[in-house]
């Protein structure tokens, strides 16, 4: 437990020493967020809260890449041999990689929400305790897919490549991006096999229809298992020695993590709910648009001389 | 030996078709600094990693301080110390940092303030790694060896690439830890090293130790006491001299006969009337006791930098 502390310890003090953190963990996931809430969203509060889904769910996805990016940094440079003769052990280093990145991520979020509710006075910020689940679960999980990926990298340039084969599906099919009903039926199929596409679903119906962690169950429980299949995963993968080269065979390990999706997938493309809900959400959020816009039209109508604050918000 | 803190009998390690080590043995008693000598690629990493729990072998027996490094790697670490070769610790992480994250493994820690002090850190307290020098980031390294306050120090190559005032801070610092009566083992390709800070010397060549004992037992048993080194004004063939009357053994080096006899003075007057039976001359002579240079040149043909 003390190892355990130490590290994390560690962790999160070189992170805050260190200008790529700073960027990649604070100054974009907000840039993202005023992206989308100011310009996307035009601050108009009901899309900034259909769109705080995909944007928290950015940040969350976005912890493998520092992650695996830094235990590789670590491996090559020899500093995880030293950890290697002292008692600390292989799920010290793991588990402290996990812990740190959560603590530094899980402000950022809190921030978003808050940024949400008092600067783009959402209407509301749904089932509080569904939120938090699902951002604690998807933090985790996908850190876990981070020291997958370090293990199955032998350099940081193989790293770096397998981490962009991943971002750009997790991003683009996941609906964190690309609005999930404008993709193809066929993308959309495909979409359904990325635990992305479940952590942002999970967000958008946790904050927008304000579903209890009862009904997110299958987001929820999806990524659990998928925390625990990495997690061991990269317990059983990890090597200490920058020399220590992994087999063939054991890059073909990371294909099982991607086991509890691929049935999921299967099961939901078939008589799954994703895809109907998330149809409904965009229908809401387009009828709760006319009728704004009608609204203002009638005032303006009845006040044509009244400066009109929103409109112009809703043209730029 | 009694009480020994670690044994070793008849390692061996192979990395594919290269057999690194080849049935190594010795121990080493509690308060002594044991030295593995030997050029690269000898395997003396090879073997100190093993007993440091890093590496598995493939055959032997190895206990430290009555762990066996395979199966009881998390009791083992407890107890040791070491200083790695090629490794590194984070750029952005304080010295102070280094030493509170590590004393953070252990127990038994010792205490960091006395450590900085005696390693010469206590002005780069706050200092990151990356803007250490090497010979402080080898203080440091061997500083947080001793936070636990170990029972077995492992210093693998603890001046490689240092510059030779750096190396001589460094020997300082072993001395002191010498004297205290700690347990070290320690590898090193220079020779200088082993004499000067080791109790005991095993030399190491391809995966093998080929001699082993105290430095003064090694030069005396090898080589045969005495060491003249002649320079002369016209060559002469190595085989004749090694023929002359004392000599036991002749080498050219650099240009310069060695000369390894055990009795001097009858040596010294049969080379004079050689040469003034072939009317060449010589130009210089030196006298001394044969250095560990001497003995592993013995040993192996080869000079140990070469």
């Amino acid at each position: 437990m003390t190892n355990l502390l130490a590290l994390t310890r560690m962790r999160v003090r070189l992170a805050l020493r260190n200008k790529m953190f700073f960027f990649f963990s604070i100054v974009m996931p907000l840039g993202f967020f005023f992206l989308y809430s100011a310009v996307f969203a035009k601050s108009v509060p009901q899309k900034v809260q259909y769109l705080l889904g995909p944007v928290l769910g950015l940040n969350v996805m976005g912890s493998f890449w520092g992650l695996s990016a830094t235990l590789v940094s670590f491996r090559e440079q020899g500093i995880l041999r030293r950890f290697h003769v002292t008692p600390a052990t292989a799920t010290d280093m793991l588990v402290s990689s996990i812990l740190a990145n959560y603590a530094l991520t899980f402000p950022t979020t809190i921030t978003e929400l808050l940024l949400a509710k008092f600067v783009f006075h959402v209407p509301g910020l749904g089932d509080l305790l569904s939120v938090f689940l699902l951002i604690s679960i998807g933090t985790t999980s996908f850190g876990s897919l981070g020291l997958v990926i370090a293990s199955v990298t032998n350099t940081m340039q193989e790293t770096q490549v397998l981490n962009q084969l991943l971002w750009l599906p997790l991003i683009f099919l996941s609906g964190a991006t690309i609005p999930f009903t404008y993709l193809s039926s066929l993308v959309q199929q495909i979409a359904l096999f990325l635990p992305a596409t479940y952590l942002v679903s999970g967000l958008k119906r946790a904050i927008v229809d304000g579903h209890g962690p009862e009904k997110l169950l299958l987001a929820l429980g999806s990524l659990t298992a998928w925390f625990l299949l990495t997690l061991f995963l990269s317990s059983q993968l990890f090597r200490w020695e920058p020399e220590a080269r992994i087999s063939k065979k054991a890059k073909l390990y990371v294909v099982a993590t991607a086991i509890p999706f691929l049935l999921l997938g299967l099961w939901e493309n078939k008589y799954g709910r994703v895809i109907a809900e998330e149809k409904v959400a965009i229908k809401r959020l387009e009828q709760a648009d006319r009728a704004e816009r009608r609204a203002k039209q009638k005032d303006k109508q009845q006040n044509p001389d009244a400066p009109d604050q929103d409109d112009s918000d809703q043209e730029h | 030996m009694a009480n020994p803190v670690l044994q070793v009998e008849n390692l061996t390690k192979r990395y594919g078709d290269v057999h690194a080590v080849r049935g190594i043995s010795f121990e080493v008693a509690e308060g002594e600094v044991f030295g593995l000598l030997g050029p690269n690629g000898a395997g003396k990493t090879s073997t100190i990693e093993i007993l440091e729990g890093l590496r598995d072998a493939d055959g032997g027996r190895v206990s430290v301080c009555g762990f066996d490094p395979k199966t009881q790697s998390g009791e083992l670490k407890r107890e040791i110390g070491a200083a790695l070769q090629s490794t590194a610790l984070p750029e952005k992480l304080k010295v102070i940092e280094a030493l509170d994250l590590f004393a953070g493994f252990y127990q038994r820690r010792r205490n960091k303030e006395d450590l900085l002090k005696r390693f010469g850190l206590v002005e780069k307290r706050t200092a990151f790694y990356g803007q250490l020098s090497g010979g402080q980031k080898q203080r440091l390294a061997m500083a947080i060896a001793l936070i636990n306050d170990p029972k077995v120090v492992f210093l693998d190559e603890p001046t490689a690439g240092l510059d030779p005032q750096v190396r001589r801070e460094i020997y300082d610092v072993i001395e002191e830890l010498r004297r205290d009566k700690k347990t070290i083992v320690l590898t090193t390709h220079y020779i200088e090293e082993a004499e000067r800070l080791c109790d005991r010397v095993a030399i190491v060549d391809h995966g093998q130790i080929i001699a082993q004992g105290t430095p003064r037992e090694l030069k005396q048993a090898s080589a045969d006491k005495t060491r003249i080194e002649v320079r002369l004004a016209r060559e002469e063939s190595e085989e004749t001299l090694r023929t002359l009357e004392g000599v036991n053994d002749c080498r050219a080096v650099n240009g310069n006969y060695v000369l390894h006899c055990q009795r001097p003075p009858q040596a010294i007057v049969s080379l004079v009337k050689h040469l003034e039976a072939q009317s060449n001359e010589l130009v210089s002579l030196e006298i001394s006791t044969p250095s560990l240079e001497d003995v592993f040149i013995e040993l192996t043909g080869r000079r140990l930098r070469d």
